[in-house]
């Protein structure tokens, strides 16, 4: 009679397959994956704690920290909560440039996820493609913001700066070229047919499922449920601009690639269309309680030089109350809990991370499936560790 | 106030009574309804299921300290219903004697790792939950960091 041992293994904290410090115990019977428990929290820099030391500006930098694939959709999400708690409305021309560096970071992000999914399947050639137009999006940003990647572009009230001339020209550049790119990327996978055995029916999670396990964002829609924080809540003009949203059937791998690809396009479009439509004007609220000077007059003119002391060294202070807001972000649903006791510093900031939520998801999709599905689920996931542990 | 966060706070109190209901706060067009600890369980069941409501989305859970107050502890819930748009926050308060609050987890599984991550920032224990480890700190972890006296340097 034939018996079955199962053996344990242990994947990560350091493999390449889990796309940062995440570890998996997976039991396993033969090459089928009998139970599979994630262990997070390799990452934990408490960043939620230590926002609670800093002013509500200071927070900014380490909300970049978080989806460090998409620095700007956890600063938009984060300084929308704000805004929100002091009751800010942000000038137009800021909407829109929120909305084109959110969609912009959107495209870098789903390149990314799309180029490491891709290699642990073992299509290593699409990475090299990917890259390439990820390079394009950080040189946007690094004109834009100076950074790179910890970009802290978004400021409560506003933006740092307004988009520098040259910005402009490169945008356009990027906007033409990337319709075809895309298509190239489709040309090494939609249709090939090692990736379709290795994503089609693989990793399956249906609409219900999701939806109780908090599932957001392209993984959610992947499965079939058509919510989209853009579309059902929207922020920062994103009723202003036309989009598709992108929902699978299966709820598989395959499915969530076809979403993601989906939504790169309709990101690009939305890019064009924040672009063309860019509203003139300043790019920070009229409000010195909570705006800073302009850069260039603290050199000349004392009354901004002290104005800029003092909002740098006390920061502001908010009404006593709470809010939750959330955003669309790359992963899914970003949201920020802020409470105020009324002071200058948030008595409480609870990030809700996509990654964390989705993650919670993978034993679900992954048990009763072979080892090797493993790899291509935990890909399809797009988790980033710096936002599940914060 | 919205129609349906209106209704789930009527439903509420017209099911469990004035006295589980302890509060209802709007703040920048969002509710907040502060509810007896013991009845949140059946209390996530009923919002989940009643068709005019069906908050069927657990956007979040996390815990909130603040010593010195006579419940030390809020354990906050913000709901989301996908079919209604509609955005709701629960929140039960806790004594520091007794950090305990029935799981929700049943209700809404994604419940499981928020309520494990609470437990190991705050403390505060699901009754019910089905496998309530720390799960950011270590298992050896004697300390619940996100309290207000956990010194941060």
């Amino acid at each position: 009679m034939a018996t079955s041992e199962r053996m344990i293994l242990n994947i990560g904290p350091q493999h390449p397959s889990t796309h940062g410090v995440l570890r998996l115990v997976v039991e396993l019977e033969g090459e089928t994956v009998v139970k599979v428990t994630p262990h997070i929290g390799y990452l934990h820099r408490a960043i939620e704690k230590l926002c609670e030391t800093k002013t509500y500006h200071q927070c900014i930098p380490l909300t970049d920290r978080l989806d460090y694939l998409a620095p700007l959709s956890n600063n938009l999400g984060y300084v929308l909560a704000v805004e929100k708690l002091l009751g800010l409305e942000v000038p137009r021309r800021a909407q829109y440039l929120r909305v084109l560096m959110a969609e912009l970071t959107r495209i870098s992000s789903h390149l990314i996820w799309l180029g490491t999914h891709a290699m642990d399947v073992g299509a290593i050639s699409v990475f090299l493609y990917t890259f390439r137009e990820r390079e394009t999006t950080y040189d946007l940003f690094e004109l834009a913001h100076g950074a790179r990647m910890n970009v802290s572009y978004m400021r409560v009230g506003g933006l740092a700066r307004d988009i520098p001339p040259e910005f402009t020209a490169r945008l356009k550049a990027f906007m033409a070229e990337f319709t075809a790119r895309m298509d190239e990327y489709e040309t090494l996978l939609t249709k090939n047919r090692i990736w379709l055995n290795r994503t089609r029916g693989v990793g399956c999670l249906s609409g219900a499922d999701a939806v109780a396990l908090g599932v957001s964002g392209p993984n959610l829609r992947a499965s079939g449920v058509d919510w989209d924080i853009r579309r059902a809540a929207p922020y920062s003009a994103y009723d202003e601009f036309d989009f598709r949203v992108a929902v699978g059937q299966n709820g598989d791998v395959y499915d969530r690639y076809l979403v993601r690809l989906t939504e790169m396009r309709e990101s690009l479009k939305i890019v064009r269309q924040a672009f063309e439509g860019l509203p003139d004007g300043p790019v920070m609220v009229d409000d010195p309680k909570v705006a800073f000077p302009p850069k260039e007059r603290l050199s000349e003119d004392m009354e901004s030089l002290i104005h800029h002391f003092k909002l740098v060294s006390e920061g502001f202070s908010p009404p006593e109350g709470e809010v939750y807001s959330s955003i669309e972000a790359p992963k899914g649903e970003l949201g920020f809990y802020v409470v105020s006791d009324g002071g200058p510093n948030p008595y409480r900031i609870k990030v809700r991370p996509p990654s964390f939520v989705n993650l919670q998801a993978l034993p679900k999709m992954a048990e009763g499936r072979l080892i090797a599905d493993l790899v291509a689920i935990v890909g399809s996931i797009d988790i980033v560790l710096g936002e599940v542990d914060r | 106030m919205g129609p349906t966060e209106k209704k789930a706070t009527e439903l509420l109190k017209e099911r469990f009574g004035e006295a589980a209901v302890m509060e209802v706060k709007e703040f920048r067009d969002e509710v907040t309804v502060v509810v007896r600890g013991g009845f949140i369980a059946e209390m996530a069941r009923i919002l989940r299921d009643e068709p005019e409501l069906e908050y069927n989305f657990l956007s979040d859970l996390c815990g909130v300290d603040w010593p010195g107050r006579p419940e030390r502890f809020e354990v906050v819930y913000n709901l989301y219903s996908m079919r209604h748009k509609s955005r709701l926050r629960l929140k039960v308060r806790l004594p520091e004697s007794d950090p305990t609050v029935p799981t929700v987890s049943d209700v809404w599984p994604t419940a499981n790792w928020h309520e494990r991550e609470t437990y190991d920032l705050f403390g505060i224990r699901f009754v019910g939950h089905p496998d309530l480890r720390r799960i950011l700190n270590p298992d050896d972890f004697e300390v619940f960091p996100y309290r207000k006296d956990f010194p941060i340097r």
